[in-house]
């Protein structure tokens, strides 16, 4: 497997990451590799002897193949059997069932629960409102963080426009269930159409014109069944706030040698700070390797000298070196402006482009080992 | 089977509106600002529409500004005889108005400040979609036999989401306005002449497992023209020759053990290419077009005027000429 990541690289601090964090975030556009990097810190971690769970939020079961789990993963921790001195535990989070969950645990009584879960407007809410996937993603997050069968939580994000979805979801969500259409739908008299203030009737009708009067009825039974439960959703989503802040939890960029999706990383960055996020590490994904000490001229020349005495197979294998020595550092210069920022308190892995694609477990490992060499391995050198 | 020409920009030029969709990072973008290059050398007026609110569209078209809601002029490259222009069309924009051509736009104006929108498309789930989808209706229905539009359509996932939710707006709400709606983008997404969706990927098993997914839904749950698919990042540098018994006795033996390496390396990769494309070819009964690799690590507004040549001349039917 070595001599497919013959990167050097740095990344002792994933390590440590992975041994002293208690949540692990990993942030970047899509198709960077996300859910490989945060299954592989979490196999990493589980094998620094530490429980671990892992939770994607990936759909497309990416993580369940990479984990060798053919047949996929649910809603609840599935311990994985790998030969590792802590535990790896693996979840794909279902948004509707974790809302649900939620709602379980804030209701004052059952029958409440029912008028709630079995409203058109709340399964619109839990199934494809904006935010709301993101926002449980933190809940669950939370939940399994206050877990005594783990020590360490590893979540990749959602696939957004704007992997700030994430951070931004508890108030997000708040916001929306506080809409001021609402307070002045439901106050003062939580109810009815007919009994609306005067203020919001003219408003309700056009929006009911819009979108239809049962979706506008199954809305307002939705918040009339909802009153009461305002206070405690508004102290979870704090606390799953505090928790995002902690200083237990860190956050890892994952970028590809790419300008647009390193500029998204830099952006994120710049955005975690403003919040008081710092970005623990930064994992450069999907680098093209490279080989030897010589430079790009060098190989070009070789390959030169031997079109000019007709070698046609040598020309080819130099052109090879040349081009990924030509690729390196294109790819070096897009990167730099990110690791700049970053400054040297930040820990850098770089993990190469795979020759053959992440599906299975054993490929999984080789990238753990790559984030995080066991002290006897020969770790960054290729020896082909 | 000898490799078939195809001619890949006149099967995409036959609608008037084309989305382009693929997974995050396949290069979705890429093969947008391509196919309004292409398409503009064959004397076609090109508009793109930017939906995710990125500025990457506008830069690999040379724009110095990001596109915002009203269409603006790029500058032409030699060869074109068409123009080409940009917009940015956001969910939020598009119910505004909507709203205001529906005679609601004292809603429109709410919106604006609100954050409603949430409301109204929890109401009613899809409804951001569709009415981004009816916009994009109204411009092809004010488009002329020259015109063609190129949606950088949302990422794969989404894609079924967002094409699917005129028929699940249509079912939940038998009349009105949205139900009118809805009807009329039905129609539009049924008629190849009108419509169609251009498929990205990479030559990588992972991204074309999802693409061959995506295709099926979308046939199945739309029932949308697929276009050809474009397998975006093709390594079409040569054929990487076996090195197990290579030497090359006139160079430093630190550079030889280097190249092999590298060599090794290329053609695993290759081969990995080759099995997606295998796969591809034999799960998807469509025409493919490649666009090769480039060794960069960012592409700016050159690269796609060469990029554009791929498509415009025909792409043979085959990933490349290695064995």
């Amino acid at each position: 497997m070595t001599e497919d990541s013959p990167t050097p690289l740095d990344s002792r601090g994933i390590g440590e990451l992975a041994a002293v964090s208690r949540m692990v975030v990993c942030c970047g556009s899509g198709g960077v590799g996300k859910t490989t990097t945060a299954a592989a810190i979490g196999l990493a971690a589980a094998r620094r002897g530490r429980r671990v769970v892992v939770v994607t939020i990936d759909p497309a079961r990416r993580l369940a193949e990479a984990l060798g789990m053919s047949e996929g993963l649910g809603n609840e921790p599935t311990r994985l059997d790998v030969d590792v001195t802590g535990e790896l535990w693996a979840l794909m989070l279902d948004a509707s069932a974790t809302f649900d969950a939620v709602v379980a645990e804030h209701a004052s009584d059952p029958a409440q629960v029912q008028r709630i879960l079995t409203n058109r407007f709340y399964r619109n809410i839990a199934d494809s409102l904006s935010g709301t996937q993101e926002y449980m993603a933190a809940e669950k997050l939370a939940s399994l963080h206050a877990d005594d069968r783990f020590d360490l939580v590893v979540v990749d994000t959602p696939p957004t426009r704007r992997a700030l979805d994430f951070l931004e979801a508890p108030s997000k969500l708040m916001r929306f269930l506080d809409h001021r259409l609402f307070r002045l739908v439901l106050a003062p008299t939580r109810g009815s159409l007919r009994l609306l203030s005067s203020a919001a009737r003219p408003l309700v009708r056009t929006l009911g014109t819009v979108v239809g009067m049962s979706a506008l009825d199954d809305a307002i039974a939705f918040f009339a069944a909802f009153d009461g439960m305002e206070r405690g959703f508004h102290d979870r989503a704090a606390g799953v706030d505090r928790l995002l802040a902690d200083s237990a939890t860190a956050y890892v960029l994952v970028a590809s040698p790419r300008a647009d999706t390193v500029e998204e990383a830099i952006f994120f960055s710049e955005e975690l700070e403003r919040r008081d996020r710092r970005v623990a590490a930064i994992v450069v994904n999907r680098l093209h390797p490279t080989a030897g000490t010589g430079t790009h001229d060098d190989a070009e020349a070789s390959a030169h000298r031997a079109r000019q005495r007709h070698d046609d197979v040598s020309a080819a294998i130099w052109s090879r070196l040349a081009l990924a020595r030509q690729v390196e550092a294109s790819e070096s210069a897009a990167i730099a402006p990110l690791l700049t920022r970053a400054g040297s308190a930040t820990a850098v892995a770089r993990l190469s482009l795979l020759a053959e694609d992440v599906h299975e477990l054993d490929t999984l490992g080789a990238i753990a080992d790559r984030l995080d060499p066991a002290p006897d391995l020969p770790g960054d050198t290729i020896d082909g | 089977m000898p490799p078939v020409r195809i001619d890949p920009l006149a099967q995409i030029t036959s609608s008037r509106l084309v989305i382009v969709a693929g997974k995050g990072g396949v290069g979705k973008t890429t093969v947008s600002a391509v196919i309004a290059r292409a398409a503009a050398r064959r004397g076609r007026n090109v508009l793109v529409v930017e939906l995710e609110s990125r500025p990457t569209l506008a830069q690999l078209l040379g724009s110095p500004v990001p596109f915002g809601p009203m269409p603006v002029d790029l500058d032409s490259e030699p060869g074109e005889t068409g123009r080409i222009r940009g917009m940015a069309l956001t969910p939020v924009e598009a119910l505004r108005d909507y709203l205001e051509t529906h005679g609601l736009s004292r809603l429109g104006r709410r919106l604006a400040t609100s954050g409603l929108i949430d409301v109204v498309a929890t109401a009613a789930p899809g409804i951001d979609d569709l009415v981004v989808l009816g916009r994009l209706k109204a411009l092809e229905r004010a488009a002329g036999p020259d015109d063609l539009i190129v949606v950088d359509g949302p990422a794969a996932g989404h894609a079924i989401t967002f094409l699917t939710s005129p028929a699940g707006l249509a079912r939940g709400l038998p009349t009105g306005p949205i139900a009118d709606q809805a009807h009329e983008v039905l129609a539009m997404l049924g008629d190849p002449s009108r419509c169609q969706v251009v498929l990205v990927t990479t030559p990588e098993t992972t991204p074309v497992g999802e693409l061959v997914d995506t295709a099926f839904a979308l046939e199945e749950d739309v029932g949308i023209q697929l276009g050809p698919v474009i397998v975006n990042g093709v390594d079409r540098s040569g054929s990487v020759p076996d090195v197990e018994n290579w030497n090359d006795p006139t160079a430093d033996p630190d550079e030889v053990e280097a190249a092999r390496q590298m060599a090794r390396w290329w053609r695993e990769r290759q081969r990995t290419e080759h099995e997606a494309w295998n796969r591809l070819e034999a799960s998807l009964p469509l025409d493919r077009a490649v666009l090769p690799w480039r060794p960069v690590a960012g592409l700016g507004p050159r690269d796609i005027v060469d990029l554009s040549f791929e498509l415009d001349t025909g792409s043979e039917n085959s990933v490349d000429d290695s064995p």
